[in-house]
């Protein structure tokens, strides 16, 4: 058969209960909070929100509980990321080390590093940055330049990422280097490593994005020297180790929910009786993050039985940045309304021409973060046998 | 019902309109009843695939998937309607009229008469009810307004762009029988989620067939497959075909009137955008007579606007969320997502 199945999966009993419990805490937390509601992961920083979060046994939900995981199933930790970004919960201190940086470590990781990271991760009290690209290595990232050398004690690493996010408030960067030669494969030589980012001497710089923002740095590595324990997995290892990371990247629901918060404000706005041409804007928005939302889950399914569903996290990758860029023009369109910049002028509560307005300077990221949408659909022709 | 079970009856009817739907397309276009194909598919009992284990089916899940493969293979029988029609009959609590089926269920809150469902009945004529000039005509009305069955006085014949026949039947007098159907149970939208599911299959078809073509036609020395363009093409059908077979897996299991409306949706708007791009994948020789992709891409363009077009679907789910409000979208959105718990679901 030609294509791809995106089978719905058997959710584990107790889920309803599960979903419920989330929802409680969320509410409860914005009311005493405060926070925004705003569906992108990358929105909101609260580390006192990781740790309660952390608190609730939701994160690192699905590693075993000798690193201070829950033996969850990845459904259930599914249920739980999607209600937290359904609702806007301020998400992003923790995000990366729970989907990806703490499940690498989990498999290539030494025992020394899983018992003294993991664990805090899990409490919700330990944040990592990606050190992929590099400025001259985006897309390519076979390219990356930045070396690590053996030296007496352990390596040497000299070099420079960029477009780090959040690597001015983070613990630890997993780095990409280069440690040998390429190779005909171009996928040889490269070496994944745990960098300290308070202790090591990266000198970390910031690179300010086009809303405004500090998210980005620049992170140079001179002369870093860390001990040989910090190597994580096999060396050489690197690129099988950082595919598997990419592809956990690329299949959560953070690809297809990043502006649900608008969707929902769309719908608000719209009244219980509108017109047909408002309720066809919102019905097609809501028919494709219905197929989305079905596709996203059955990811989740096959990651729970083992597999790592490459090509379907594409899918769902390119298809979903794409609808969540949709859901901010149809609001546009549809209301109609003039997106503003900050809090929109107004003392208490941000208006909704200023949430469109922040979506709007953010969702140029959308469809490059984590791999551009080109890559993804080259990504799906090799899987339909055509690259 | 296991997976294995499911596969099993796909495999079934993948198998058997693999072998025969080229010889039937080729009768029908002469005018003649697909008898073949139509008693081979009788014989291996898959017409009652829809209906619920506990009535010898196998349930709605493995209709579609039979209704998949019709579309895969362009199947020139009145699958859908032999399967809903089936369906529609247990539901209602009564035997299913023997020799062929055909449906006829105009949308709810639709302005036309409807007046063949009424006990009392009434001379009417209902617009292109598909195959019925070899079938008997079953009429399912409106949620709460039951189903008829009718006795045509005349037939006028019309086919859709894919040459399928769509037929208006003018009925006279009160409909030779009559039964009441659960308010819950909406023939129109079951039809369209019948369609939704022939949309996949034949948009799997179409990919099928825009991959081997790229990969045999050679130009600038080169297949097609290797010039990125191209491969961003299949990428982009692939992700259209799977978003519609999603969408109908998820309603399939979910069984709520919001789902089907999002899978009919979603395949509908899919449907164009396949069509569109293989034929710009197969060039001018998919756009000939003698070439076979015009029998899914006809079929893409027909479906996609029976039983409901896009637009329409969408107004009916964009309707249904703001009832709800926005604080209740996405409770909706997961009550209709069909994922069920493990010893929960159907």
């Amino acid at each position: 058969m030609t294509g791809f199945d995106f089978p719905p999966p058997a959710m584990p009993p107790g889920v309803d209960g599960l979903r419920a419990e989330v929802r409680e805490f969320v509410a409860d937390s914005q009311a005493a909070e405060g926070w925004r509601a705003d569906s992108d992961f990358g929105s909101d920083w609260s580390a006192s929100f990781s740790r309660a979060l952390g608190a609730r046994g939701w994160i690192g939900m699905t590693w075993p509980r000798q690193y201070g995981g829950h033996e969850r199933s990845a459904l259930e930790r599914y249920v739980v990321i999607e209600e937290l970004l359904a609702a806007g919960a301020p998400v992003y201190a923790h995000w990366v080390a729970d989907r990806q940086s703490g499940p690498l470590l989990l498999r290539f990781g030494s025992e020394a590093q899983r018992r003294a990271i993991l664990p805090r991760i899990a409490a919700g009290a330990c944040y990592f940055a990606i050190g992929m690209s590099e400025p001259d290595s985006g897309s390519d990232l076979a390219s990356v330049r930045t070396r690590a050398v053996r030296t007496g004690e352990g390596w040497r690493i000299d070099g420079t990422k960029v477009w780090t996010s959040n690597a001015h408030r983070s613990h630890y960067m997993i780095a990409l280097c280069r440690t040998g030669p390429a190779g005909d494969s171009r996928h040889e030589g490269l070496s994944q490593f745990l960098i300290d980012l308070e202790g090591d001497g990266v000198r970390v710089s910031p690179i300010v994005n086009l809303a405004g923002k500090h998210d980005f740095n620049e992170c140079v590595f001179e002369d870093v020297t860390i001990p040989a324990d910090r190597l994580i997995g096999e060396e050489g290892d690197g690129w099988r180790q950082v595919t598997g990371e990419l592809a956990l990247e690329r299949s959560g629901p953070e690809r297809i929910l990043s502006t649900f918060h608008l969707l929902a404000a769309l719908v608000h706005a719209a009244g219980p009786e509108p017109e047909p041409r408002l309720a066809e804007a919102i019905g097609r928005l809501t028919a494709e993050l219905y197929a989305l939302r079905a596709m996203s889950l059955a990811v989740a399914g096959q990651l729970e039985r083992g597999a790592l569903p490459e090509v379907e996290a594409a899918i769902v990758k390119d298809m979903g940045t794409r609808f969540e860029a949709e859901v901010a023009e149809t609001l546009r369109r549809a209301l109609p309304l003039e997106p503003v910049s900050g809090d929109g002028g107004t003392a208490n509560a941000p208006s909704l021409e200023a949430a469109l307005g922040a979506t709007l300077l953010g969702l140029p990221s959308f469809t490059l973060r984590g791999g551009t949408n080109e890559i993804l659909r080259s990504i799906i022709a090799r899987g339909l046998g055509v690259r | 019902m296991s997976d294995e079970t499911l596969r099993l009856i796909e495999k079934t009817a993948d198998d058997l309109f693999a072998a025969e739907s080229a010889e039937a397309r080729a009768a029908l276009a002469r005018g003649a009843w697909p008898e073949r194909l139509w008693q081979t598919f009788a014989d291996t009992g898959l017409a009652a695939a829809a209906l619920p284990e506990e009535a010898d089916g196998a349930g709605l899940a493995a209709g579609l998937a039979v209704l998949r493969a019709a579309g895969r293979h362009a199947a020139p029988l009145p699958v859908a309607e032999t399967l809903i029609g089936r369906l529609l009959c247990h539901r209602a609590g009564v035997d299913a009229p023997s020799g062929l089926l055909t449906v006829c269920a105009p949308p709810s809150g639709a302005q036309a008469p409807q007046p063949a469902v009424r006990e009392d009945g009434d001379s009417a004529t209902l617009p292109r009810v598909p195959w019925a000039r070899f079938a008997s005509v079953l009429v399912a009305g409106a949620p709460g307004q039951g189903l008829a069955f009718v006795r045509p006085v005349d037939v006028v014949e019309g086919e859709n762009l894919a040459h399928e026949p769509r037929d208006d039947v003018v009925v006279l007098g009160p409909p030779e029988g009559f039964a009441s159907l659960p308010p819950a149970v909406d023939g129109f939208a079951l039809m369209a989620l019948a369609r939704a599911a022939q949309l996949r299959g034949a948009m799997e078809q179409a990919l099928a067939m825009s991959l081997t073509y790229a990969q045999e036609r050679v130009q600038f020395g080169r297949p097609l497959a290797r010039f990125q363009a191209i491969q961003h093409h299949l990428a982009e059908m692939a992700g259209e075909a799977a978003a519609s077979g999603a969408a109908v897996d998820a309603a399939a299991q979910a069984g709520t009137p919001f789902a089907f409306a999002a899978a009919k949706a979603r395949a509908s708007q899919a449907a164009g955008t396949v069509a569109r791009l293989a034929h710009q994948v197969h060039g001018a020789m998919g756009y000939t007579a003698e070439h076979d992709l015009h029998h899914w891409t006809r079929r893409l363009w027909a479906w996609r606007d029976e039983y409901g077009n896009e637009a329409h679907w969408w107004q009916v789910l964009g309707a249904e969320a703001a009832r709800g409000g926005g604080a209740a979208l996405w409770p909706a959105m997961v009550a209709a997502g069909g994922a069920a718990s493990e010893g929960e679901g159907a």
